[in-house]
């Protein structure tokens, strides 16, 4: 498979990155070539291979429902750049 | 001998006989860390007040006579891991004023011990390379050779270890990012067990394959790290139970009579340099004329795990990364034109050309049409690979191989060529997709350069691959040291 | 042509956990902005989810009384997507491997059908935080709701009637209040439907373009949307026009429902396994383990109620439909002796008051014993039947005992003779066309006149009493 200027446009807006155009012909073709790369694995057969998720198998890992105290909210917004009212402020949302 | 080049050992043995303070010891490494940081750029940050204080402490401590094995002992901690208080960057600006208010487990651990943390390390940008090339603020340089690189992503941990600026750091390795470099800096690097270590406080680069461990100047020193850190953690599902940690001390022994050491075949293709492979067939010898039992084995699907973990750990950060939005935390944009545009351009001028390449790979690789072909895909060969492995593991009891294809690259070599760095990373990689414990030490040089050898075990066997490099170790006697050859001045 | 329409629901319900879903931040309702929140439910880099044991425990539960098949193995997902109302940008969610699956919920429609209605699954899943948009230069936002544990009920589109999804509704609302595993309370956003509704002729077995309704504020609302969404399409098919697949909202003002403006691009949530959490695996042991926690299901109580406190079967119907008011019930029959009668006020007084005011009966301000000493006033003649009625809507406005009801507003019944008798006499002298009627052999004229003397006495003099002064003074 390779992947057109197109998709790299597509892909882009769904991770929310923003490209010149220049970045986007340097992308388009750095992706493009480690598609290729990977694509090797299509070369194996895995139909009847089930997928791993997880490499140890361990489940049913639980905490209790036990009330613990939240954090100060002064350290929940020390790292924000934009607050207002004990809120994180970002630009205003039409919905 | 100086104090900074002393091992965690034996710098324990002075301080446990008071003939050293912990503050003697913190200013001594603070000092060479003033010596040798222009050279080396290994740290983001010297943490000089906090190191002071902890060392004070640590000092009651051993008054106290509650003294550990690394109570007062300096450690450089890798900038993806969070600090109380103190600024945690993941080398990127995306986080390059980002104050954490909490501690990472192994942190807490290590401060707990009374441990004492001088400095944070440089990395590449969210761990996401293999030279530290990539960090949006340094490069380091490769103690041995100051024009080359220290590997990575933990480049900045394995330098401060190799230039004497701490006596051990922590890492994290996601496809080699602890032994590559410690490969190339000619220390001693281990990833542990997948669920080993706590990974709570460790900024995710991709969680499924992310694991701390520690670099040090010796294996002793690495199993000492690793008593500290190992254990399971309320706050970390995928950590393990309490059963699963021994005292990994116990194993250092020098014996090594009928282990079986296998070599896969696989390992000696193309792209191995002449003199790494020298090294590791006379490693192998070494190991023979220990006793044990040495094996060919083989590994067919390992040439399919650079592809894999190049579509799954892409995956898994394109997720772990889209919380950079700037709203929280972390860098935000000034000028934009609403929400979405806000989020786009905080993102592009808060992360660097390698994070974005990947965040793009992954994104594809889990996109609508592309997920069984790519991610699912991935995810199976996955269990191919684990497969091949305890298959292997069925005949013998560690895998031992090249760390790299290569030693040290020039700094700027492979920059240009994202495909040609990954390959850096073609032996370390499968190690990460199957979970398993691996460990690189010093085995000899080429051209001045250190080799490493990457000794492998199987799941929660820490204690072999430790008894084995252990036993190498003494039998190889590597004792040359950086030469800081090379720098601009 | 007839047309049909094909109905489907999707529900959210908030567990009642005392903590999130994956950290130890309490999940109560309200405080202010940011002050149930941590490093986990922020999402700070680093940070790890840690699942709750009880929500697991809770949607097991739910899908036990939804009749569903409880999986043996399943997993949490990611599910991708920016906003900031959510901290990641991915919600943990379930995706291919739901706790629960194929159960249904049996539902009787006003002319005595039965019907199941199947749920395809139910999946757990973390809430988002709550933006507000009341300022001119920004939106703000709250991470409070982070992260409180939600169950996502996704039925099959088995319904042909707005009807339908109402009694629908209404009775998933009452098994998950009756299983204890949330309070349902749509006023605080713990519970929430999306509606799916598209139509076709009837027996065709194709489905119709989708529309997805929103802003469903009550379960009357989403009965009304859909009245109005089915004629809208309807009327679209049959001038030839073609039903654009969209979200619309429903403006409950205007009664009409309102294309969203499309977003921008398709959702595209790049589902995948969440690393992070460990598969979930619910043995045999545990699901019964679950099971035997399970309380009482509306039907069993119905019949209890009937056969142990003896009300009629359309009354314990009623009255079971929701837990708080068969809860109610059942605390007010421990105070007082006649269950039948307390029966009759809800039926009555209590069910007119609720649908007047559109009120959810756990709002009502009303105690159990305040309601016996509502009854023993009566019982022990202090207040008369009809002042009841106005002495319990006042506790029902305000939660006042009815003593003090009764005292400040002077509503003691009268039972003075001569003071009665005085306004029979003026009764009488007042009406003499009735008084004719009555000497006539109207028996009927007697009660117009025992009416006189309630409006006289604004309703406080004893019914009784009055009926045999007039008699004796109309015999004079």
């Amino acid at each position: 498979m390779s992947i057109t200027k197109d998709e790299v446009i597509h892909v882009a807006k769904l991770a929310r990155l923003k490209f010149t155009d220049e970045e986007l012909e340097m992308y388009s073709h750095q992706l493009d070539n480690i598609i290729k790369y990977v694509d090797k694995l299509n070369e194996l057969n895995t139909d009847d291979v089930e997928p791993t998720a997880h490499i140890v198998p361990i489940s049913n890992v639980f905490r209790e429902d036990e009330v613990m105290p939240s954090m100060d909210r002064e350290k929940i917004l020390m790292n924000a750049k934009e607050k207002e009212d004990g809120c994180f402020k970002v630009p205003k949302i039409i919905e | 001998m100086e104090l900074h080049e002393l091992k965690i050992h034996e710098l324990h043995e002075l301080l446990k006989n008071k003939e050293v303070s912990a503050v003697d010891v913190t200013k001594a490494y603070l000092e060479r860390i003033k010596e040798v940081e222009p050279q080396v750029d290994a740290l983001i940050s010297i943490t000089e007040e906090y190191a002071l204080k902890k060392a004070e402490e640590a000092d009651k401590m051993i008054q106290d006579g509650n003294i550990n094995d690394l109570t007062g002992i300096p450690v450089i901690i890798k900038d993806n891991m969070c600090t109380e208080n103190i600024r945690t960057t993941c080398a990127s600006k995306m986080l390059e004023d980002f104050v954490p208010p909490y501690n990472a487990t192994v942190v807490e651990n290590l401060s707990n011990l009374g441990a004492v943390m001088v400095g944070k390390a440089n990395l590449d940008e969210f761990a996401m390379g293999s030279s530290t090339e990539n960090s949006a603020f340094k490069t380091t340089k490769n103690p041995w050779d100051l024009s080359r690189v220290p590997g990575g992503s933990s480049g900045g941990s394995a330098a401060s270890v190799a230039a004497d600026e701490c006596a051990f750091s922590l890492g994290s390795d996601t496809g080699g990012s602890i032994r590559q470099p410690a490969s190339l800096c000619g220390v001693v690097g281990m990833k542990p067990t997948y669920g080993l270590v706590s990974r709570y406080g460790l900024v995710a680069f991709a969680s499924s394959l992310d694991q701390i461990g520690p670099l040090t100047k010796d294996v002793t020193d690495c199993a000492i790290v690793l008593n500290a850190i190992a254990g399971h953690d309320p706050k970390d599902s995928t950590s393990v139970d309490k059963m699963r940690k021994k005292d990994y001390k116990e194993f250092l022994k020098e014996d090594i009579k009928g282990i079986r050491i296998g070599y896969a075949k696989e390992f000696f293709g193309e792209g191995l340099d002449d003199g790494v492979r020298e090294s590791i067939e006379s490693s192998l010898k070494i190991f023979e004329s220990l006793g044990a039992e040495i094996k060919e084995i083989s590994l067919p699907y390992l040439d399919y795990a650079l592809a894999a973990y190049y579509i799954v750990s892409s995956a898994e950060a394109s997720s772990n990364l889209a919380r950079y939005d700037g709203i929280r935390y972390g860098h935000v944009a000034t000028n934009y034109e609403d929400l979405i545009d806000m989020y786009m351009v905080s993102r592009s001028e808060g992360f660097g050309k390698e994070v974005k390449r990947r965040i793009m790979l992954g994104t594809y690789a889990l996109s609508s049409g592309y997920y069984d072909a790519y991610y699912n895909k991935a995810l199976k060969v996955r269990t191919l690979i684990k497969k091949d492995y305890e298959k292997a593991f069925e005949d013998v009891d560690v895998i031992v191989g090249p760390t790299s294809p290569t030693t040290a690259f020039k700094i700027g070599e492979r920059v240009e060529d994202p495909l040609a760095m990954y390959l850096a990373d073609v032996y370390t990689v499968p190690v990460n997709i199957a979970g398993l414990p691996g460990l690189s030490l010093p085995c000899g040089l080429s051209n001045d350069l250190p080799v490493g050898l990457q000794i492998v075990g199987r799941h929660f066997d820490e204690g072999i691959v430790l008894n084995a490099a252990y036993a190498f170790e003494k039998a190889c006697n590597f004792n040359a040291k950086p030469s800081f050859k090379g720098g601009a001045k | 042509m007839n047309y049909e329409a094909v109905i489907g629901l999707e529900v959210h319900a908030e567990l009642l956990t005392k903590t999130k879903i994956f950290c130890s931040c309490t999940t109560e309702f309200g405080g202010e902005p940011n002050t149930h929140v941590c490093p986990v439910c922020l999402g700070l880099p680093g940070t790890l989810p840690v699942l709750n044991k009880k929500v697991v425990e809770y949607a097991v539960k739910a899908g036990l009384a939804l009749n569903c098949e409880i999986s043996k193995f399943s997993k949490m997902d990611r599910k991708n997507y920016f906003y900031p109302d959510l901290p990641k940008a991915y919600q943990i969610s379930q995706y291919d491997l739901p706790l629960c699956k194929n159960g249904y919920v049996e539902i009787e429609t006003s002319d005595g059908v039965k019907k199941k209605i199947g749920l395809t699954r139910i999946h757990i899943e973390e809430d988002a935080g709550k933006l507000m948009h009341e300022n001119i230069d920004g939106s703000l936002v709250d991470y409070n709701r982070t992260g409180v544990p939600l169950i996502e009920i996704v039925s099959e589109p088995d319904m042909r009637t707005p009807e339908e999804a109402y009694l629908y509704l209404t009775k998933l609302k009452s098994v998950l209040e009756y299983s204890e595993v949330s309070d349902c309370k749509m006023q605080e956003g713990s519970l929430r439907v999306d509606t799916n509704v598209s139509v076709r002729p009837v027996g065709s077995n194709e489905f119709g373009t989708k529309i997805e309704l929103k802003n469903l504020n009550s379960f009357k609302a989403v009965q009304r949307a859909l009245e109005y969404e089915i004629k809208r399409q309807i009327k679209l098919i049959e001038n030839g026009e073609k039903i654009v697949q969209e979200t619309r909202r429903w403006n409950e003002q205007k009664g009409v429902t309102e294309s969203m403006r499309s977003k921008e691009e398709a959702h595209d949530y790049r589902y995948f396994p969440e690393p992070d959490l460990v598969p979930i695996i619910v043995s045999d042991e545990w699901k019964e383990e679950i099971r035997k926690s399970l309380p009482e299901m509306p039907e069993h109580k119905k019949e209890r109620f009937v056969s142990q406190y003896g009300i009629p079967e359309y009354d314990a119907s009623i009255i079971t439909s929701s837990k708080p008011l068969a809860d109610f019930f059942e605390k007010c029959a421990l105070e007082y002796s006649s269950a039948k009668t307390i029966s009759n006020w809800i039926m009555g007084e209590m069910m007119r008051l609720l649908k007047d005011t559109g009120k959810e009966i756990d709002e009502v301000p009303i105690k159990p014993h305040q309601m016996a000493s509502l009854l023993n006033l009566i019982d022990n003649g202090t207040i008369t039947g009809s002042i009841a009625k106005t002495v319990f809507e006042e506790m029902f406005m305000t939660g006042k005992n009815p003593d003090d009801i009764v005292e400040e507003k002077g509503l003691k019944q009268l039972s003075n003779e001569d003071e009665l008798r005085e306004i029979a006499v003026k009764v009488i002298k007042d009406n003499p066309k009735s008084v004719e009627d009555y000497k006539n052999g109207k028996e009927k004229a007697l009660g117009f006149l025992v009416g006189q003397m309630m409006k006289a006495t604004k309703g406080k003099a004893n019914p009784q009493l009055a009926n045999k002064l007039l008699r004796e003074e109309l015999s004079k």
